[in-house]
């Protein structure tokens, strides 16, 4: 042990800390960049391999076995279509079950409980895991058949837990002194919740929303398994069968002519504008209503 | 054996608050008797008995824990929106029991009006905000009317006329708390309930606050809760002096009522040795 | 002033009102509750989609053959009910994805919170979402038409057009936002005071984040590992597009694989006649997926209350 006789310079361990601490910088830029770098090269690849195929034939024209006459117009209407249902079940179903954990249910009772364990458990259950559901239902219960309503139903049951999670943090950021105000004036609690609680929590909710319509219009293989069929040539209607984007990228991505990769990139970039406008939306949503209370 | 006189220069200057006869001379609002409240089987107020007479300022006064924001929340059954209270024993309001079964809490709510520690107006306008009470009550007559003299009958018409859409989250704390007073007094009570409603502002809003008690228990009867004793000095009537209990084995804390009686009295003559003690200032 | 003022208070003569029934509470009520349980007859449709078809189908193949068979072949003539070759699969898969995600999605994580300004996180945070937000097709679809080209031609390494390794690749770099953002808020959740108390003792960065913050944080890093690792084993179009159908034991990431989520997406989407024997193996299939996932879920939900108790 040095004695504290002899003044031991402050500077102390300092090269070989240095060195460390630049390793360790430098291994976590490395990570960052493996990360971001593969995001690049995957949108710069996916840009560049399917922009020549990227014409008002491939949004407005009808699917053709020939690739230079292909369209994906039935694929994206289906698609719209079925974000719409989704949007129309989910988000009403979502809020509802939001506000009943939130401001009704006695967290004392074991039903109330198991309700909140039940969607946790739900939201980890894999989206084809869905689709069996739907196969199951479809072919056999309901027999609602393999149509675009059927499709959005299914869908909305994937999203449905995310979208009850950010609708209740949403709601749970609204302050208890709020409540309790509005309360002490007369309010029954529907009226709190109606006039009070909601409102302020509509920012969160929509911002929720949002992302979780954006997943829901992304997914690919529930819809495999309730029949989203490969080759759809006219205009999907709501109890007709159809094909969506995603469905049909992955069936021009099994096609061995390069001529269909080149179909699924230009596909795969339409999907990602509607997918990524969705988050920006969502995005700047969220950053524009963080509340100050 | 006569009651030793506290040389009252020790605290402030005690208000000319009305006379416990006079005060027992108007009628009876509220008849507390021997009531009890627990928190999931812990008793957190034991055995209180107190009466509260029409347009007058009663407060209770007493060390953190005591239990008075818990008692005060009796008065307007707040306390039925947590799960886990129990509260036991009578509250009478003009002679009728106010915890009977078919009593509807909602209604008794508009009646017995209350404002908080920390202002808490709703993230909307102004006006919409004394308009809330009103609206969801489903009141008649004119919302404008009732804002305007809402607002005015709190002291703050003059400030905010011009700028009633304006968000209330702008105002002074001060200002927001004489909004949050305004609220309670669109929908027409009968009693205010103020729990410690100026400890979370300046002592200029505090003056205009006291200021604006004075002016209101012409019309209305107010109870408030203060840990203020300059407060309770200044503007109430009755004094009621609350303090904890702990059990020797349990260590559980129990809150009681220790002596309830005229200001003048409580500040200078108390009759018990503990409230003599709280107020000046050998504890609490 | 010059009409009744109309705050005055009420005469206090009114009898207390009695309680009325306000019939549009208990509506909403209802229908708010009704809306919960949507989400339980969702699970009860879940299991029974699932138990039923499968119970039909352990009629016809013994258990022990279905979960202790190693080859895998359904639809042939002479059938085969193996499972182990999926299982297998899947959980190759997933293992070396992981390898992927977790070092990255940790370091990620401790460079957001430990050391990015915060002008610089408010900038790569959403990056990270964005990375998230790529439909799982376009990353099968770049896993298949480039990686694997990539993995060939540039590095140099011998692997068959589907193989393990770059569905693999892709899908340890999906999982990262995952991981990251889970471990990151772990890390926000140790108090500053700890932090503190590392740097006044002369610590450096370094040592603050590896040994104070990344060890207090480690139940709900590991939390999100599990869920990282659960969400590996669901994947289905990563695997489905570019790892292949082909059911085999092997550990060998350059080889062609098949995972449960891939036969369950291929067979789904064919013409498979309902009722047989093969349409009923995506049932058998789907229940061990649903089993698998299931517990990885309840050990992570374990593991984030039993962190979150610390410090709350």
């Amino acid at each position: 042990m040095t004695s504290l006789a002899t003044p031991v310079s402050i500077q102390g361990d300092r090269p070989r800390r240095l060195w460390r601490n630049r390793l360790f910088t430098l291994a976590m830029l490395l990570c960052m960049l493996v990360a971001f770098g593969t995001l690049a090269v995957l949108l710069v690849d996916t840009l560049i391999t399917g922009w020549p195929a990227i014409s008002s034939q491939l949004l407005t024209g009808l699917p053709s076995t020939v690739p230079a006459e292909a369209g994906a117009r039935p694929a994206i209407l289906a698609t719209l279509y079925l974000g719409l249902v989704v949007l129309l079940f989910s988000v009403p179903i979502g809020v509802m079950t939001a506000i009943y954990l939130e401001e009704y249910a006695n967290r004392e009772r074991w039903w109330n409980r198991a309700i909140e364990v039940n969607i946790q458990n739900l939201a980890a259950v894999p989206a084809i895991v869905y689709g069996i559901l739907g196969l199951a239902f479809i072919v056999r219960g309901i027999g609602v058949g393999r149509v675009v309503l059927a499709g959005g139903l299914i869908l909305t049951l994937v999203v449905l837990p995310t979208v009850v999670v950010s609708s209740r943090e949403a709601i749970r950021s609204v302050p208890d002194s709020i409540r309790q105000g509005a309360f002490a004036l007369g309010a029954t609690k529907w009226q709190v919740v109606w006039r009070q609680v909601l409102p302020a929590s509509i920012p969160g909710i929509a911002t929720g929303s949002i992302l979780a319509l954006s997943r829901a219009v992304g997914e690919t293989a529930p819809l495999i398994m309730v029949g989203a069929i490969t080759y759809v040539a006219f205009n999907p209607t709501l109890f007709g069968p159809y094909t969506a984007l995603p469905v049909q990228i992955y069936n021009w991505t099994k096609q061995p002519d390069t001529d269909f990769q080149t179909l699924a990139a230009a596909g795969a970039i339409v999907l990602l504008v509607i997918v990524l406008s969705m988050n920006a939306v969502a995005i700047f949503l969220r950053n524009r209503y963080r509340k100050q209370w | 054996m006569e009651a030793r006189r506290i040389d009252s220069g020790k605290i402030a200057e005690v208000s000319h608050g009305l006379e416990r006869t006079e005060v027992e001379r108007r009628e009876k609002v509220f008849s507390v008797t021997d009531l009890s409240v627990a928190y999931s089987g812990n008793v957190a107020l034991e055995g209180v008995n107190l009466d509260v007479h029409k347009q007058t300022v009663t407060a209770f006064i007493g060390p953190s824990g005591c239990g008075k924001s818990t008692f005060i929340r009796c008065f307007n059954r707040m306390n039925d929106l947590v799960p886990s209270a129990r509260v036991s024993g009578t509250v009478l309001y003009h002679g009728e029991d106010l915890y009977a079964r078919d009593v509807d809490s909602v209604e008794i709510r508009r009646r017995i009006g209350m404002v908080f520690q920390k202002p808490n107006p709703f993230p909307k306008s102004i006006y919409d905000n004394i308009a809330f009470g009103p609206r969801v009550l489903s009141m008649e007559g004119s919302l404008d009317e009732r804002v305007e003299q809402a607002l005015r009958r709190a002291a703050l018409w003059d400030e905010v006329k011009d700028r009633l859409k304006d968000g209330a989250l702008g105002l002074s704390g001060g200002q927001q708390q004489r909004l949050c007073i305004a609220r309670a007094l669109a929908v027409e009570p009968d009693v205010i309930l103020m729990d410690e409603p100026a400890s979370a502002l300046d002592p200029i809003s505090t003056t205009r606050i006291e200021d604006l008690m004075h002016e209101l228990k012409r019309d209305y009867t107010i109870i408030i809760v203060t840990h203020n004793m300059q407060q309770a000095a200044r503007v109430a009537d009755m004094t009621a002096f609350f303090s904890v209990i702990v059990d020797e084995d349990g260590g559980g804390r129990r809150g009681v009522l220790v002596e309830y009686d005229s200001t003048t009295k409580i500040f200078t003559t108390p009759s018990d040795k503990r409230t003599e003690d709280y107020v000046t200032g050998r504890f609490g | 002033m010059t009409t009744a003022d109309v705050t005055a208070p009420r005469p206090a003569t009114t009898i207390l009102p009695r309680k009325r029934i306000r019939w549009g509470e208990q509506v909403v009520y209802g229908a708010l509750f009704v809306a919960a349980a949507i989400s339980v007859l969702t699970t009860v449709g879940i299991v029974l989609s699932l138990v039923l078809p499968a119970l039909d189908f352990f009629r016809e193949v013994s258990p022990v053959d279905f979960f202790t068979g190693t080859t895998w072949a359904p639809l042939f003539l002479d059938a085969r009910f193996g499972v182990l070759p999926l299982v297998v699969g899947t959980l190759m898969i997933s293992f070396y994805s992981a390898l992927v995600a977790f070092p990255l999605g940790v370091g990620v994580a401790i460079y957001l919170s430990e050391y990015a300004a915060p002008r610089a996180t408010a900038f790569l945070k959403p990056i990270l979402e964005i990375l998230a937000a790529i439909p799982t097709v376009v990353l099968g679809y770049f896993a298949l038409t480039f990686v694997t080209p990539f993995l060939r031609n540039q590095l140099g390494v011998q692997v068959e057009i589907f193989n393990a390794l770059a569905a693999s690749l892709v899908l340890g770099v999906m999982l990262i936002p995952t991981i990251a953002t889970l471990s990151e808020d772990a890390m926000a959740a140790v108090p500053r005071d700890l932090r503190d108390g590392g740097y006044a003792l002369g610590a450096d960065k370094l040592q603050v984040s590896m040994k104070i913050v990344v060890p207090a944080a480690v139940s709900g890093i590991i939390a999100a590992f599990v869920l990282g690792f659960s969400r590996a084993v669901g994947e289905t179009m990563i695997v489905l597009i570019a790892a292949g159908q082909l059911a085999q034991i092997t550990f060998d990431p350059r080889e062609t694989i098949e995972t449960i989520t891939a036969f369950i997406g291929a067979t789904g989407n064919g013409d498979v006649p309902t009722g047989s024997i093969e349409y009923k193996t995506i049932f058998a299939v789907g229940l061990t997926l649903f089993v698998m996932t299931l517990v990885m879920n309840l050990i992570s939900i374990r593991l984030v209350r039993k962190y979150r108790e610390v410090y709350e």
